[in-house]
């Protein structure tokens, strides 16, 4: 019966989705396994026994790259992108639930810049700069170049949110004798909450592996990802996978945090529920 | 205050709600057109007609969620033309209800308070009090998804209340629920509008909500009143065919260039040649026949009006049934009939 029901369409879909799972976690996990390669090891396998030398490498000063510099750049920079991204992304949300003069037109010209290949806006945004006599760097230049990227993405979010919205709540609010802040505070942003923190995480994530728009845009110092990739052309030893390891293992424990604090806040309003 | 010679002064004092001239207009469209009406203190007022009719937009803007257009509006003696919601004494539950999924039910009724700065504890004391009053103390800490549809409305009712308004709307607070459950609720709002003693100003498609609940019935269609008042004149004398066809349980038969209509449970079906000469009738083919139970709906094809309709007590129409087809009159008594106009 059930070699009938799975038909040759089964074993199609089901190996094309094996190749799917190994083309995205293939590299990643060579690159994990390659991070432990003993002390004598190369880049490529074999395995040349197992250890954290590399990491313990990757902290110490004879590095070629600036790990340390590079990974707070990009943390402080992806705060920056996390939290501009969430205030502009919530108010443009806001703004764009009543029709407005040119309303259309703001939505394409933000959305535009999706389309546009990255490298260009990375290319014109270090232009101009250079042409306005300013000096790019990771925190002006590279920080309007990854917004570019951001906002419209949290936009799109924003409208998605917004489409569930029930407006009956903020005419409740406005009822009972909520101001627009207070409506703001006390309803509109607790309902939205969970698409906000969304915003956030994406804004976050977002500039934290953000390689193309800053590439032309970060000025004199490297954000991580820029690191890496200068890195690759001049690092011939394992650190640079134990480099991906480390970056890759804090990726998931944002993730990993962000969610885990969502559901306790969950479980707690639960909780309250007697 | 003395009642002054044209007797206006006084009445305003008894005076709830008072829409003058009162009209709505979104882009071309008028959705309500001068409409004037007063309601007297501790009303129950129900606003009723076909969707489209203006109720809503009425209700609305004495709610002040909706510009008036043109005309004033007066509740308590005051005009609030220009008034927030929350200057106006009023207080408006919502057709979906509206309560605020984040916050359990004791902070959804206790809002009203907080936006007024009363303090945590004193607030939550007095919403758990309305909660008891609409006895859903026991389900103070819920959230609101965790409620049935009656629920939320008790809630939502609360939550209205706390603010202690002079006039509460209520937009169709009962088409989201279940038959069984209408009826209940039903009873529920009627009794506390009693005990409050305030006007409640119910908007509704509903006849049989309207008859049940209202002391004044405001029947509109196409933004105008077209006829207000107790809800058994509406009933036994409406104005026009049209509040005549959309009260139902009424015959509107044309003659003599006007039309009258008369109240189908009391027509009577006779035999060809109707005995009593003061009756009115009009005659043709049995078209249908219902047994409802109490009684028995017979309707009759005319040539004149269409189909007419007697509802029949079940035992007189068992006594000399018909048949479908069966050449039949309708009869009334002369008093039952009123003129209306089309």
């Amino acid at each position: 019966m059930n070699r009938d029901r799975r038909g040759k369409s089964f074993y199609i879909l089901a190996s094309l989705f094996a190749a799917f799972v190994l083309f995205l976690y293939g590299p990643i996990a060579t690159i994990v396994i390659l991070s432990f390669q003993g002390p004598d090891g190369g880049l490529t396998f074999p395995m040349h026994g197992f250890s954290v030398h590399w990491f313990h490498a990757l902290f110490q000063q004879q590095m070629v790259g600036d790990f340390g510099g590079s990974i707070t750049r990009s943390l402080i920079l992806a705060f920056m992108v996390m939290v501009a991204n969430v205030v502009i992304s919530v108010a443009g949300g806001m703004a764009f639930r009543r029709r407005f003069a040119g309303s259309t037109f703001l939505f394409y010209l933000v959305i535009a810049s999706l389309i546009v290949p990255s490298i260009l806006v990375s290319l014109g945004i270090g232009l101009l700069f250079s042409q306005l006599g300013l000096n790019p760097a990771w925190w002006s230049s590279a920080f309007g170049a990854q917004l570019t990227w951001t906002i419209p993405f949290g936009l799109l979010i924003m409208f998605a949110v917004f489409n569930r919205f029930n407006k009956s709540w903020e005419e409740a609010a406005r009822d009972l004798g909520a101001g627009p802040w207070r409506s703001f505070t006390n309803v509109i942003l607790p309902i939205i909450l969970p698409g906000v923190v969304g915003i956030a995480l994406f804004g976050f994530s977002l500039s934290y592996d953000e390689f193309p728009r800053t590439m032309m845009t970060a000025g004199d110092s490297n954000t991580l990802p820029l690191e890496i990739f200068a890195m690759t052309a001049n690092v011939t030893t394992p650190v640079i996978y134990a480099l991906g390891t480390l970056t890759t293992a804090f990726s998931a424990l944002v993730i990993i945090v962000a969610m885990t604090s969502m559901a306790i806040i969950r479980r707690r309003r639960a909780a309250k529920l007697g | 205050m003395t009642t002054t010679a044209a007797g206006r002064a006084i009445v305003t004092t008894v005076l709830d709600v008072e829409l003058i001239s009162v009209t709505k207009r979104y882009g071309n469209t008028t959705a309500v057109s001068d409409i004037n009406l007063r309601i007297p203190r501790g009303t129950y007022c129900c606003l009723l007609g076909p969707s489209g009719c203006g109720k809503t937009s009425t209700l609305r803007m004495i709610a002040g969620h909706e510009d008036i257009s043109d005309g004033d509006i007066i509740i308590a003696g005051q005009n609030v033309g220009n008034l927030p919601p929350v200057k106006r004494g009023t207080a408006m539950m919502f057709q979906n209800y509206a309560l605020f999924p984040h916050l359990n039910c004791v902070d959804n009724v206790a809002f009203g308070l907080k936006m007024r700065g009363v303090a945590k504890d004193a607030r939550r004391a007095e919403a758990r009090k309305l909660l008891a009053m609409v006895e859903m103390e026991k389900y103070a800490a819920r959230l609101p998804a965790q409620l049935s549809g009656g629920q939320q409305q008790r809630v939502a009712l609360a939550r209205a209340l706390i603010t202690r308004p002079k006039v509460l709307l209520l937009d169709e607070p009962l088409s989201a629920l279940d038959p069984f459950l209408r009826g209940t609720m039903r009873e529920e709002l009627k009794r506390l509008q009693r005990e409050l003693g305030i006007s409640f100003i119910h908007v509704t498609h509903s006849q049989e909500e309207a008859l049940a609940l209202a002391d004044l019935v405001v029947v509109m269609d196409h933004g105008i009143i077209v006829q207000s008042g107790p809800p058994q004149e509406i009933f036994n004398r409406p104005a026009t065919a049209f509040v005549a066809r959309f009260m139902g349980g009424h015959n509107v038969i044309r003659a003599d260039g006007g039309a009258f209509a008369v109240r189908a449970d009391r027509c009577r079906i006779a035999s060809p040649s109707p005995s009593d000469g003061h009756a009115g009738s009009i005659g043709g083919a049995v078209s249908s026949i219902e047994y409802l139970g109490t009684v028995v709906k017979v309707g009759i094809a005319t040539a004149a009006t269409g189909e007419v309709v007697a509802l029949v007590p079940d035992d007189q129409f068992f006594a000399a049934p018909l048949a479908l087809g069966e050449t039949a009159s309708l009869t009334w008594a002369a008093t039952d009939a009123h003129p209306v106009t089309l």
